[in-house]
């Protein structure tokens, strides 16, 4: 009877209603479209022709191609089609779908050196700013440093002011040193912006790691460098992990420094994307096609990661 | 197998003195145990002697060699923390052999399969060596902290409260293995501990640690029956000694100095009235199944006796008490030497 009553009425405070588990659902849902929605919305502009692409309104069924990739990995001249009849029959099938236009590949376009630019200088300052990061924030965590605290906090200001405010004297020294459009020049820029954030991000993690574990080491034998290869980075590797993912992301993505120090050679993906669009008109197929390789790597990188990542909740459940 | 010998070793941290003026030889085949409260200076003295800590004075001799400026790695020590003494990331095995990877000794592969089973076998977690290091139970995880130690053959084993983390059941019988493994492999022992248990059950001899100074070394009988002061007296057996004020016990015939009067508490012997001078009543009984701690009044001071569960005895009864071998200590609880019974 008080059985039958309590089923009635009262709910467990730890398991969730049905009804609670399904309105926090769909708000989780929501938010999710929400957000991939524009990204949804490039990968699909990115296959659509040049007018699908700007159609009002827009249009959310088209006929794909694949005219925008080939846009974007190419450069073409337009010719008439008196010319375009008597060439030899196209040999590929992007340079038939060029003729169509009334148009003619003349060569590869510069996106595979911008992408692999962005690849070297993205993956390099990120890997020089956690690796910096690991080792200083190491010290600071085990070490009697004297002015340690202050040192770390100048390490940190150095994140105070925005990094455009130093532009211009950074913009001279680079030109003194020659590093102006170099990829060195841009892996240690990003590196010297990135390994304030390292340090700091990498010291919280390192401080709950017990040094029982690299005492124990050095006991058994072990030289500091060797204990904290073999103890402490294994147990730091999901710090690690996400301290490399918004160390990548940042330098990815990074616009202003990029348009102001390189132009040719050392030049990125962010500088290069808007240069797509004024190449023949306005070409948003092209460009959506850029932006969706560009997002390929961070989203592969995070994807690589997250086993780490997620280890991260679990991170210190071990006997205290 | 060697000894070890700690010379005038101090210690300071900032404004508290861990190790003052602390000399102590550890002689080989010996489980010695460092008994104090928590703060006395033991975990310090024992990271002075793996080299974790420089001595500020004082010298630390392993196998007649100073070691004073070695580093950790080349004194020849395995160390049992207190905690987190195994790797998280690694299985039971990796853990077990991470001692002989050491690159410094470099130790063959086959070697150290043999020797991390032979340590699996001793400690009876053969089964559990491809287990994660975090999927052990607490005793578990504590048996393979002290096989890290064991799979190595060192001049010296040192062991911080190893089992001051598991429940009582596991830690008495951990103790025993431990007392067996020492026995067994005739290893060099230096325990710290603040269990008065543990230091009476394994310890070959005892050092009785306080404020970061050595109170009383010798065996565990000798600190229990003939402690050279009133902490040393109170450090060891439950109940407690009863020390009771010189004053309050003027019927009897107490060595010029006298201050404080120590009776264990089954030195302290009742009887129904008849004719004796000290006269308690009886204020509680605690029933404890094998024997009764009768909880006594002597002129307002409290003292406790043990007594047989079957011996009549009423709330408020007086009766007469007898002290078997008391200890005299005098104004500062040093003990008076003197043979008067």
């Amino acid at each position: 009877m008080t059985a039958a009553i309590a089923k009635s009425t009262a709910h467990s405070i730890v398991e969730s209603t049905p009804r609670a588990k399904a309105v926090a659902g769909s708000l989780v849902i929501l938010y999710a479209v929400i957000t991939i929605l524009p990204l949804v919305w490039i990968v699909a502009t990115a296959f659509k022709s040049q007018s699908d692409a700007i159609a009002y309104p827009p249009k959310v069924l088209f006929q794909p191609t694949l005219e925008g990739y080939v846009n974007l990995f190419t450069v073409r001249t337009r010719q008439t089609p008196d010319f375009i009849a008597k060439l030899p029959p196209p040999e590929t099938w992007y340079d038939k779908l060029v003729r169509q236009h009334d148009m003619v590949i003349a060569g590869p376009s510069k996106v595979v050196p911008r992408f692999v630019n962005s690849l070297i200088i993205g993956f390099g300052s990120t890997f020089l700013a956690v690796f910096l990061g690991t080792l200083a924030a190491y010290a600071f965590s085990r070490f009697r440093i004297p002015l340690a605290d202050d040192l770390l906090f100048f390490i940190l200001s150095t994140r105070m002011m925005p990094p455009v405010a130093v532009a211009i004297p950074i913009y001279l020294m680079y030109r003194q040193l020659n590093l102006t459009d170099t990829r060195l020049g841009m892996i240690l820029l990003y590196t010297a912006v990135n390994v304030s954030l390292a340090v700091w991000l990498l010291k919280g993690f390192i401080d709950e790691i017990p040094r029982e574990y690299e005492e124990a080491a050095l006991v058994d034998g072990y030289t500091r460098l060797q204990a904290l290869r073999k103890v402490v980075l294994p147990q730091a590797v999901t710090g690690i992990a996400a301290t490399a993912i918004f160390c990548l992301i940042f330098s990815w993505n990074e616009y202003a420094f990029a348009v102001l120090l390189t132009s040719g050679e050392a030049q990125t993906m962010p500088p290069f994307i808007p240069f797509i669009i004024g190449e023949g008109g306005q070409d948003w197929p092209a460009v959506a096609a850029a932006t969706t390789l560009f997002v390929v790597p961070i989203v592969l990188f995070t994807v690589l990661l997250r086993k780490h990542l997620l280890r991260g909740i679990t991170f210190g459940a071990v006997r205290k | 197998m060697a000894d070890v010998i700690l010379r005038n070793i101090s210690k300071r941290f900032g404004a508290v003195e861990a190790v003052r003026e602390l000399s102590l030889a550890v002689n080989d085949g010996e489980f010695l145990v460092l008994l104090g409260p928590s703060g006395a200076g033991k975990t310090t003295t024992l990271r002075l002697i793996t080299g974790l800590e420089q001595p500020d004075s004082g010298s630390v001799m392993i196998n007649g060699r100073d070691v004073t400026l070695d580093p950790p790695g080349s004194r020849d020590i395995a160390f049992v923390f207190q905690q987190y003494s195994l790797y998280p990331h690694l299985s039971v095995y990796d853990n077990l052999a991470f001692p002989l990877r050491s690159p410094a000794r470099r130790v063959p592969e086959p070697v150290i399969r043999q020797r991390v089973e032979q340590t699996a076998e001793l400690l009876h977690i053969a089964s559990k060596l491809n287990n994660r290091a975090t999927r052990l139970s607490g005793g578990e995880m504590q048996r393979v902290a002290i096989g890290r130690a064991l799979v190595r053959d060192p001049s010296i084993y040192l062991m911080d409260e190893p089992l001051s983390s598991l429940d009582a059941k596991l830690r008495a019988e951990l103790r025993l293995e431990l007392k067996r493994i020492q026995v067994e492999l005739g290893a060099t022992i230096l325990y710290v501990t603040h269990d008065q248990v543990e230091a009476m059950t394994m310890a070959t001899r005892i050092g009785v640690i306080k404020d970061g100074q050595l109170l009383q070394l010798g065996t565990p009988r000798e600190i229990y029956e003939s402690p050279s002061s009133t902490y040393v007296a109170s450090r060891l057996g439950t109940p407690q000694i009863n020390l009771l004020p010189a004053r309050l016990a003027s019927e009897i015939v107490l060595p010029p100095g006298t201050e404080t009067i120590g009776i264990r508490t089954e030195h302290l012997q009742i009887a129904a009235r008849n004719g004796g001078r000290l006269i308690g009543r009886v204020h509680r009984v605690e029933h404890l199944g094998e024997q009764n701690h009768v909880h006594l009044d002597y002129k307002g001071q409290t003292l406790v006796t043990l007594a047989d569960p079957r011996q009549p005895l009423q709330v408020g009864q007086e009766v007469e008490l007898h002290l078997k071998h008391p200890l005299y200590f005098d104004g500062v609880g040093q003990r008076i030497n003197a043979m008067v019974h």
